[in-house]
């Protein structure tokens, strides 16, 4: 187990080092001085000079690439362009935000696609499978953003159970917190519980006609045995996949939930830092998210091992 | 021998019958159907927007805020005392002109890259499938604002950024398909007469992958509108006072207090046109499959 987690880490290195290339090298498309469009054009050119000192536009490219990823491997993401302040510390301090909204999105993924996938695979065919087939289309194809607006309008313009906008640490009121996680955690969950009940019943209806469910029946095991442990183990996977690539994506949500619930998290970092054309810290965004893509990949591939034995092997 | 290579079992005669079956599987198919007239009306509404318009979508009437739907104005007014129908249909044009040139240009790149990839294999599909999955490796729409960051806001360039980032989905569809035709006899056949690759490709390689392409067209479609949105809704493409889809729930859920209706407008529009390209999808990918279960393979 051990020993498959390491490789995969390893096998991500080249990719990671690609991608951070990619990263560094998006301000590469820029047409023109990067240090104009920073400083604006009417910038004068002891600006132009200080900023380009400050980015080392000076140096060659791959000179300040390798500076870059020097910095980034102690640590170290560079400051922003526009504000001068660390993105290591802003990072960080916004990371517990996103996390939050990540927690909540796998908690309405776990109750409400896990039982409707469940219910769904086990009772095909049926009214209510039906029913969930509906429910779910629905949820796959409502855009999050238009979502998060009729959540607020209801919820919080008309009755004023939630507020519409802003983030209370779970340090200073677990309740506070839990009221400004709810709707953003609901706009991402819906649809990642509606793709998770869509894996959960195929991998269901496809475990259920496999011959070893068709023994365990036949020699009289309890229902709930044989759903619990051949059924659902093997029809676990899609919907574990599945999971894992709405985790590596997550920040692309987050910047839309956090954009209309004004939370401070690393998705608002990250829009505020592309409005504002903030380089240094688009760059280190992108190298994050990829990263993170990559770590749930990992943890998808761990999953898997802890599911089935014979990964292990291959 | 040029006999032998021209009569695949996909060129003339099943094109003929594709025509046939293919659309009467489609007939068959109530929702695919009434997707197709969707799309239709969407698509003639979006053309014929300057002709259809009631009012000049900019047209701004300070007597006339956010209005509920009337005689006048049939999805009422902006708190700029615009037409919201008109803006509609304004905003349509935008959104599926924008979203059609993405799709078309990621298919077109996609489609290259993924045939070079696998009808040549060896460095080139390496190199390529490495770059396709550094791409991958960082989530779409964050890239696709990242691009858009560094390029500027604006709806040409949102427009390129959704296009880099579905040229993945092409390029790996197209490499499979690619590679499952390399191996197939009447390609072995053409090798062995020397067919030059180009020739290979266009005869061969591509209207073998042209229905799976077709299919994953629409399915993409759906998702770039849904992409186009957010990024309008962030501010990040179309910019005032022109409008896509994305850009008027913007508009609409900074005054949700007063006129809590308008962000359905925009918000079904969005969301049926979505269901409407999915089903599509779906249904064209049904009714080729049909088509293509009798055959080689």
């Amino acid at each position: 187990m051990l020993s498959l987690v390491l490789r995969r880490a390893i096998s991500a290195i080249p990719l990671l080092l690609l991608v951070s290339f990619g990263a560094f090298s998006l301000v590469a498309l820029l047409p023109g001085d990067p240090a104009v469009a920073i400083a604006g054009e009417g910038a004068t050119l002891e600006q132009l000079a200080e900023i380009r000192l400050r980015l080392g536009l000076d140096e060659p490219f791959l000179t300040r690439y390798l500076t870059w990823m020097g910095d980034i491997l102690t640590g170290d993401l560079g400051s922003s362009a526009v504000t001068g302040r660390s993105i290591t510390e802003e990072v960080l301090r916004r990371a517990p935000v996103t996390a939050s909204v990540a927690a909540g999105t796998l908690a309405v993924v776990l109750l409400l696609g896990l039982p409707t996938g469940i219910v769904q695979g086990v009772f095909s065919g049926r009214l209510i499978d039906r029913a969930g087939l509906l429910v779910t289309a629905a949820g796959l194809a409502i855009p999050n953003f238009w979502l998060a607006t009729i959540l607020v309008s209801i919820f919080a313009v008309q009755l004023r159970w939630l507020p519409a906008t802003g983030y209370t640490p779970i340090s200073e009121s677990v309740v506070g917190w839990a009221q400004h996680i709810v709707m953003p955690s609901v706009t991402l969950g819906v649809f990642a519980a509606a793709e998770m009940a869509r894996q959960l019943r195929t991998g269901i209806l496809h475990a259920t006609e496999q011959p070893y469910v068709r023994t365990a029946w036949a020699k009289g095991m309890p229902a709930r045995s044989v759903i619990g442990k051949h059924v659902l183990k093997n029809a676990a996977a899609p919907a574990i996949t599945v999971l894992g690539i709405r985790l590596g994506h997550l920040l692309s949500g987050a910047v839309i939930v956090e954009t209309i619930f004004g939370l401070p998290g690393l998705g608002k970092y990250a829009i505020d830092a592309i409005l504002n054309r903030d380089f240094p810290v688009i760059q280190a965004v992108v190298l994050v998210s990829g990263a993170i893509v990559l770590v749930a990949n990992l943890l998808v591939d761990i999953a898997y091992g802890a599911l089935n034995p014979k990964v292990k092997v291959t | 021998m040029t006999h032998l290579v021209d009569t695949p079992p996909t060129t003339e005669p099943v094109v003929r019958l594709r025509g046939d079956t293919v659309l009467s599987r489609l007939r068959r198919q109530p929702l695919t159907m009434a997707a197709i007239v969707y799309l239709a009306i969407l698509a003639v509404v979006a053309i014929g927007a300057p002709v259809l318009s009631p009012f000049d979508p900019y047209d701004t009437d300070l007597r006339a805020l956010l209005q509920p739907p009337s005689p006048a104005h049939w999805l009422g007014t902006d708190d700029l005392g615009r037409d919201v129908l008109s803006r509609m249909l304004y905003a349509s044009r935008a959104s599926l002109l924008a979203c059609v040139q993405a799709v078309g240009i990621a298919a077109l790149v996609g489609a290259a890259l993924g045939v070079l990839s696998g009808y040549f294999g060896g460095w080139i599909d390496r190199g390529i499938m490495t770059l396709i999955d550094a791409v991958l490796s960082v989530p779409g729409l964050l890239l696709a604002m990242a691009i858009v960051g560094v390029l500027g806001s604006g709806l040409t360039n949102a427009m390129l950024a959704l296009a880099v980032i579905f040229v993945p989905i092409f390029a790996r569809l197209c490499r499979i398909q690619a590679l499952a035709v390399r191996e197939e006899v009447f390609m072995e056949a053409a090798r062995a007469i020397g067919v030059p690759h180009w020739r290979a490709i266009l005869r061969h390689v591509i209207p073998n992958i042209a229905a799976p392409l077709l299919v994953q067209v629409f399915i993409t479609l759906g998702v770039a509108i849904v992409a186009e949105g957010a990024m309008s809704y962030l501010g990040l493409s179309i910019q005032p006072p022109e409008a896509s889809w994305g850009a008027l729930l913007q508009r609409a859920f900074s005054v949700v207090h007063q006129a809590p209706w308008l962000i359905f407008i925009p918000g079904t529009a969005i969301t049926l046109t979505v269901i409407a390209f999915q089903v599509l999808g779906d249904g064209l990918s049904r009714a080729l499959v049909q088509r293509n279960g009798g055959e080689h393979r």
